[in-house]
């Protein structure tokens, strides 16, 4: 086994992601057997080769596509009641949560 | 299909403007249709009526007042689940967002919004757009109009199926690792997915940030053309959104396609593809050559690694992305009595399989001491497919191959084996890595009366190319080969 059930729910723990026992032990299995077809990326020898950060692509001899970044001011951006109206537990201006912080 | 349902964004212009019919009355129509099929179908998740009927009548008072009636005036647009849509519904097929109401619209809609469409509502999908049949909606899966016990196809399966069903005259769907090209070629319709880049992602649900594409379902190419005409182009709420001129793809459309360099590559054509599937393709691939075209045979060493490195990717940025969804901001929330128990039991109930099966692997992949092996590996495969892409495309104007390796399948026949799944998707997360625009158009039945897609994958930014293609190829009768 690549991945063992502690690593199963050490994973799920840094996800805060609940599992149950049959969870658990399904994702054990179906893990195991993505992450050791996964392990044919080893055949290929890739340390020259730099690893691809980035998506955007400019055309060559053309313009650039993504030339520069905005200008930074401020825009309106007046969707704040239609989101606290979204929320599960909000008291304007903010979203309720189970406490934090004792003391 | 029927003279009735075939409805295009031209023929709606010409009825509009010669008052043949009133935005008003097509809508209807089209909401009559809905209401007769979508029980079977299940396309649509949300319907908005009355977004629709105020956005039709707005047209009917400009056609009233003779006014030039914008692009895409009256038409009937679907838009998957995962889109933005102010005011109306947006569940990303999943229980963790089923009450979630959009508060802006998406780039994208509110383009197609300001060039008159009508839109109807919102398509069943596989949650967060993470699948290839749709099955895994916490909806209920759509169905394939052409074979109600076969799949439409995933992850934008409710749009495929709306389209190909004359639901909607046209939809908008997604496409990270085939999600438009795979339901397009399931469902027989033409499914285009732009360059990284060419449509604003803003409003867009993120799965995979550097992989997510916006693109249309039409059950044409003009239409195609005409929408992507609409929602591209540079959009200051997106960053990676491209400032590249947008062309007029309803005239590139038309030019001749003799003399363009096809390549057809080895890796696309071996194991595992369908021999049904090959002829029809192969019998496309026949078709433009007698065009004019030239193809020319085409090795990408690279492409037996597409799958793994994909699947370390978009796992890993879905991990990220789908932190969100803890229970503060928006959606459900399941009470805990700390924090961290609200946000385990929140997404332990709101999420289906495949999705926590993705966070798992995606958080797993990024974990200290993992990173380098997986992740950073990956990235680097990425590139070498990203290259083999590049240096085909000095030696040909597109690329032709198959869009998935089998037609439609049965409902449940995939969904034991996760990863059985995923090796489905072997011809379309490679130019999805690459960033390349790419459609699948319908190349005949088989002998079951299944539709067969070929992919047509061209340079970045090249949509103009390959609509031009598979303009040529439908002219050709190649849509029933």
């Amino acid at each position: 086994m690549k991945i063992s059930r502690e690593d199963v729910l050490r994973v799920a723990e840094l996800a805060h992601l609940g599992l149950s026992p049959e969870e658990v032990e399904k994702f054990q299995a179906q893990l195991d057997g993505i992450l050791n077809y996964i392990d044919k990326l080893n055949q290929l020898d890739v340390s020259q080769v730099e690893p691809m950060e980035q998506v955007l692509f400019s055309p060559e001899g053309g313009q650039d596509s993504h030339p520069e970044l905005r200008e930074d001011v401020l825009l309106p951006c007046d969707v704040g009641e239609a989101v606290l109206a979204m929320a599960p537990d909000a008291e304007k201006p903010f979203f309720r949560v189970p406490k934090v912080i004792d003391r | 299909m029927s003279a009735a349902s075939s409805w295009t964004v031209a023929s709606i212009r010409s009825a509009l403007e010669a008052k043949k019919i009133s935005a008003r009355e097509l809508a209807g129509e089209f909401y009559r249709r809905i209401d007769g099929r979508n029980a079977e179908l299940n396309a649509f998740l949300t319907l908005s009526p009355e977004h629709a009927y105020a956005q039709a009548d707005r047209i009917d008072a400009a056609v009233a007042r003779g006014e030039k009636l914008p692009s895409l005036a009256g038409v009937p647009i679907a838009v998957k689940d995962v889109i933005a849509t102010q005011g109306v519904r947006t569940t990303c097929g999943s229980r963790i967002l089923e009450n979630y109401v959009s508060p802006y619209d998406a780039t994208a809609v509110e383009r197609l919004d300001r060039a008159g469409a009508v839109i109807l509502g919102k398509t069943n999908c596989d949650e967060f757009a993470m699948g290839g049949s749709n099955e895994n909606s916490a909806y209920g899966p759509a169905r394939n109009p052409v074979a109600l016990d076969r799949v439409p196809g995933g992850s934008s399966g409710g749009s495929a199926a709306a389209v190909a069903a004359g639901l909607a005259v046209a939809a908008l769907g997604t496409d990270t690792g085939g999600s438009i090209r795979q339901p397009g070629a399931f469902c027989g319709v033409p499914g285009l997915m732009p360059t990284y880049g060419r449509v604003s992602r803003y409003g867009l649900v993120a799965f995979a940030s550097s992989l997510d594409k916006i693109g249309p379902f039409t059950t044409n190419i003009a239409d195609a053309a005409a929408l992507l005409e609409v929602i591209a182009g540079h959009d200051g709420n997106d960053s990676t959104s491209a400032a590249v001129a947008v062309p007029s793809y309803s005239a590139e459309i038309e030019k001749p396609v003799e003399g363009l360099r096809l390549g057809v590559p080895d890796e696309y054509f071996g194991q595992g593809l369908d021999a049904e599937v090959r002829n029809k393709v192969e019998a496309g691939i026949a078709l433009l050559e007698k065009l004019g075209c030239r193809t020319i045979k085409l090795r990408m060493p690279h492409t037996d690694f597409a799958i793994a490195a994909y699947y370390i990717l978009a796992t890993a940025e879905a991990s990220s992305n789908l932190a969100r969804y803890d229970g503060v901001r928006y959606g459900l929330r399941v009470p805990g009595s700390t924090l961290i128990k609200m946000y385990r039991k929140t997404r332990e109930s709101g999420f289906g399989p495949e999705v926590k099966r993705r966070i798992m692997l995606g958080t797993y992949v990024l974990s200290a001491g993992y990173y380098d092996a997986y992740y950073l590996r990956a990235q680097k495969v990425r590139a070498l497919i990203a290259r083999d892409f590049s240096e085909a495309f000095q030696k040909v104007d597109a690329i032709l191959a198959p869009t998935a390796p089998t037609t439609a399948f049965r409902l449940g026949e995939k969904t034991a084996d996760p990863l059985q799944m995923y090796l489905a998707d072997i011809y379309t997360v490679t130019g999805s890595l690459a960033g390349v625009p790419g459609i699948s158009v319908p190349c005949g039945k088989t002998k079951e009366d299944l539709p067969a897609g070929m992919q047509i994958l061209g340079p970045h930014f090249a949509e103009g190319r390959v609509l031009q293609l598979a303009r040529a190829f439908e002219k050709a009768g190649g849509f029933s080969l």
